[in-house]
């Protein structure tokens, strides 16, 4: 039993290192970690469904509103602002680094360039949240086997 | 018969004789019965006659001898026994009533003797008391003109019916022929005659004051008698036979300031006038005694009643100035409380409606720095910031002085670094001191105490404001800082005589001396140094303050019992800005407000904040639930909300901080911080609030500061800068550094 804690550790450990290096999640993620405890158990899933929620709804709010004939670049920036926010609260830096590019489409009120940002965060999206999921499923199964996460 | 006693006449031829014999028995007889009867008669009448038993004696006696000749008549012929005996009786009686008449007038002879001379005293007393009544009369007389012409002269205020009235009366009372009063003109050389009884109005003839015979009248307070010639007499055209007699007094003309205490007015009386009277000519009449003390005493009332006059002149014109001068104070009195409040509903206006406009600029201008801007724009907008800056300060400076004059404003007391203040100050003028080439040295005695318990950010504005003066005014050299704990023969200083330091357990006095080496102050100046907007001339070229810097100073100083002021030996010598305050000593309980340790080094920090409220808003769920989160995982009792109108509404002076993310452009969130500001007047209840922004742009922190945060957090934050911001805020209320 303790192998397989160590190796789903180990292996835990590898993945997590590599979305830091990847740039996928920063320091900022780390802080969240930090604040889970024994209050808060569950701290950082909920903060990062909570993320996932909010993002999606603002990527199909994005959508809509940069399908329109009049683009009402006022309220395409307020979303991104917002996503941008969102993203660096969790430390997604990949997300937070394309929507400061989206916002400055908006200023330029450049319809292509939105779109095309719309695009990269929408799939920069999709591929944190696959990692993110992904991670938390190995923290649950070092969990049962009776491991504890490490800390970085 | 042969041996008869009776009387044989022996000459018979004596019939003669012996008719006239009887004939004068009975005539004897008749006048001796009659006297005693005339003698009752005018007794009778007479009631007073005091000797009523011996008249009735004498008269007895008087009648026994007539009974005595009237029996005689019956024994010239044959009488019987019985006519014998009778005589005999009558004979004895008769002797002894006369023997004790004899005897009684041995008594009474001397005693009426004594009554002639009785009589004779009393006719001199009679005589004497009528003289003497004759003169009482006289001297009634006088004494009642005099009351008269007193009650004549008293009876008015005005001087020249006083006067008028004095001549007119005399001249009644004593029936003269002419009166008149010669006055001292003003340069008092002269005498011009003022007024006479017979002419309504003298031209004015004038005499020299110093003729022999007015300096005879005038020394002497008595009435003289002058000769009819002299130039003061001579008022009636001449043509008379023989002027009347004159006499001449002279009646004092006193002031106010003649009455001393010890003196009499006589000795000091420099002033007279003279009063000429001159009986009527022509007539025999003579100045009689009486008559001469009558004038006299007229002359000194006279004198009382000109002085009367002339004081009550005094007083009405003085009243009236009284008056006009109280009119003139109410007039300035109720215009200053105009003024006053009128500076007050400005004071009142400003202290709001200015403010937020210049939050607005100020924020605005620095937001718009963010933005992307053109060079000439950027520039535009520095300059916008800069000037709005100072325009803030100067309003702030204004409005502190203010509210420091209305007595409004308090110390924010609480524990605070003494060493580490003076190292800061030391730190910020450092630079412009270097520019200037000018080197600063600080000296701290070792008694000072590490910690003290006073207002730190007004104590630091006064040390800013003095060694920034001092480096302002200094071309060359340098600045020397002492500070060392006032000992009591040192804490009274002879050049502040109004300050009375009480050194006490809980306090010392912190003296403070500042000395450069610029261009000095002139003597003259020192004392207008800290009234408001007062500049001397030599400084207006280099100062761009207000003014108002070392008023506020003062001010301060003031408020922390203390005493500020400046030596100087005179221009182009230097200047030493000496200040005290009183501070409170650390290390007992009753001064530990706070319940965080404060930041010195050593002490680690507390690592968890139990309990403490905040508020966190942020309109993003996301970075609002990882805030609360970290605020939560630190131990506070977090509340979050989601917009500018739902935190007001909940913040309450129970929350200790409000973490506000303003990364959400729009002017929400100065308005918001304004408005909590307004919310809690006072500075203890009011939250800290916080900006977290992901900005990193120094001026915009700086423009944060000024809309009223007291703090601003970048973002990201990690646990440990919040831990360590938490910390700051609560022991300085204040963040001074970004974090």
């Amino acid at each position: 039993m303790d192998g397989l804690v160590i190796q789903l550790q180990r292996q835990l450990v590898d993945y997590s290192t590599s979305l830091y290096k990847e740039g996928f999640l920063d320091d900022q993620f780390k802080q969240l970690q930090q604040l889970q405890d024994e209050s808060n158990p569950d701290f950082v899933v909920e903060v990062v469904c909570l993320f996932f929620e909010d993002s999606e709804r603002l990527l199909s709010e994005l959508s809509k509103t940069l399908s329109q004939q009049n683009v009402d670049f006022k309220k395409v920036d307020a979303h991104v602002h917002q996503l941008k926010g969102s993203s660096s609260s969790i430390g997604a830096q990949r997300v937070q680094r394309v929507c400061i590019a989206f916002r400055n489409y908006c200023e330029e009120q450049n319809n292509e360039g939105c779109l095309k940002s719309l695009q990269l965060v929408k799939h920069e999206f999709s591929l944190v949240k696959t990692k993110l999921e992904a991670m938390f499923k190995l923290e649950k199964q070092v969990l049962a086997a009776g491991g504890s996460i490490p800390m970085h | 018969m042969e041996s008869c006693n009776c009387i044989e006449p022996q000459f018979p031829a004596d019939e003669l004789l012996m008719r006239y014999q009887y004939i004068s028995d009975f005539f004897i007889a008749l006048a001796y019965f009659s006297i005693p009867l005339e003698l009752i008669y005018f007794v009778k009448k007479s009631a007073v006659f005091p000797y009523r038993w011996v008249l009735v004696q004498f008269g007895a006696f008087i009648v026994l001898c007539g009974a005595t000749h009237l029996i005689n008549l019956w024994t010239f012929t044959m009488h019987s026994r019985t006519v014998a005996v009778v005589m005999t009786a009558a004979k004895v009686l008769t002797a002894a009533v006369s023997c004790a008449t004899a005897l009684m007038l041995v008594h009474i002879i001397p005693d009426l003797l004594s009554v002639k001379t009785r009589e004779l005293f009393l006719k001199n007393k009679a005589a004497e008391l009528d003289r003497e009544m004759g003169l009482i009369r006289t001297q009634e007389e006088t004494g009642r003109h005099v009351r008269m012409l007193t009650h004549e002269i008293r009876s008015t205020l005005d001087r020249h019916t006083i006067l008028r009235t004095t001549l007119i009366e005399l001249g009644r009372t004593l029936a003269l022929e002419e009166c008149a009063l010669w006055m001292p003109t003003r340069s008092g050389v002269e005498l011009q005659l003022s007024y006479t009884l017979r002419h309504q109005n003298p031209v004015g003839f004038t005499v020299p004051i110093q003729l022999p015979v007015i300096n005879q009248v005038f020394s002497t307070n008595r009435v003289v008698k002058i000769s009819p010639t002299s130039p003061v007499a001579r008022l009636r055209p001449s043509g008379k036979y023989m002027p009347g007699e004159v006499v001449a007094v002279r009646v004092p003309l006193l002031h106010l300031s003649n009455f001393q205490i010890n003196d009499w007015p006589e000795l000091s009386t420099k002033r007279y006038a003279l009063m000429v009277l001159m009986l009527p000519s022509d007539s025999a009449r003579q100045w009689h005694v009486h008559e001469l003390e009558l004038v006299e005493v007229v002359a000194d009332q006279v004198a009382v009643a000109l002085s009367h006059a002339a004081i009550l002149e005094e007083s009405m014109r003085a009243r009236d100035l009284l008056m006009e001068q109280n009119d003139a104070l109410d007039r300035a009195r109720r215009e200053a409380e105009t003024a006053v409040r009128a500076r007050n509903d400005f004071l009142a206006v400003m202290n709001h409606e200015m403010r937020t406009p210049m939050h607005a600029i100020i924020a605005l201008s620095s937001l718009l720095q963010e933005t992307e801007l053109t060079p000439e724009q950027r520039l535009m907008v520095e300059t916008i910031l800069k000037s709005s800056n100072l325009l803030a300060t100067l309003i702030n400076d204004v409005l502190d002085l203010s509210r420091l004059e209305d007595g409004s404003l308090q110390l924010d007391i609480g524990r605070f670094d003494l060493h580490g203040l003076f190292k800061e100050v030391l730190n910020l003028i450092q630079p412009i001191a270097s520019v200037k080439k000018l080197f600063l040295t600080l000296s701290l005695s070792s008694d000072l105490p590490e910690y003290a318990i006073g207002d730190e950010k007004r104590l630091m504005q006064i040390m800013l404001n003095v060694v920034g003066n001092a480096v302002k005014f200094s071309r060359e050299g340098g600045i020397s800082i002492v500070a060392f704990v006032a000992k009591s023969e040192s804490l009274r200083d002879p050049r502040a005589p109004d300050f009375f330091p009480v050194p006490s357990d809980n306090h010392f006095y912190l003296r403070v001396q500042v000395k450069d080496t610029g261009s000095g102050i002139s003597p003259q100046d020192i004392p207008k140094l800290f009234t408001k907007f007062a500049q001397s001339q030599s400084l207006t070229k280099n100062s761009c303050g207000s003014g108002l810097g070392l008023a506020i100073c003062k001010r301060f100083v003031n408020l922390m019992d203390g005493h500020i002021w400046l030596e100087s030996d005179g221009l182009g010598k230097g200047c030493t800005a000496i200040f005290m305050v009183k501070l409170g000593l650390c290390g007992h309980s009753n001064e530990a407000k706070l319940q965080f340790v404060s930041r010195p080094p050593a002490n680690p920090m507390l690592t968890n904040f139990p309990g403490l409220k905040v508020l966190v808003m942020d309109d993003n769920g996301v970075s609002r639930m990882v805030t609360k989160g970290l605020l939560v995982h630190l131990g506070c009792d977090v509340t979050t909300v989601s917009s500018g109108d739902e935190c007001l509404r909940v913040v309450s002076n129970e929350h200790k901080v409000v973490f506000m993310d303003v990364s959400v452009p729009g002017i929400d969130i100065y308005e918001v911080a304004v408005r909590i500001h307004e919310k809690f007047s006072k500075r203890r209840d009011r939250p800290l609030i916080v900006a977290l922004t992901g900005n990193t742009d120094r001026v915009t922190k700086e423009s944060w500061l000024r809309v009223g945060m007291d703090g601003v957090i970048l973002k990201p934050v990690s646990v440990d800068k919040m831990r360590s911001v938490l910390s700051e805020l609560l022991d300085h209320r204040v963040l001074l550094e970004v974090q």
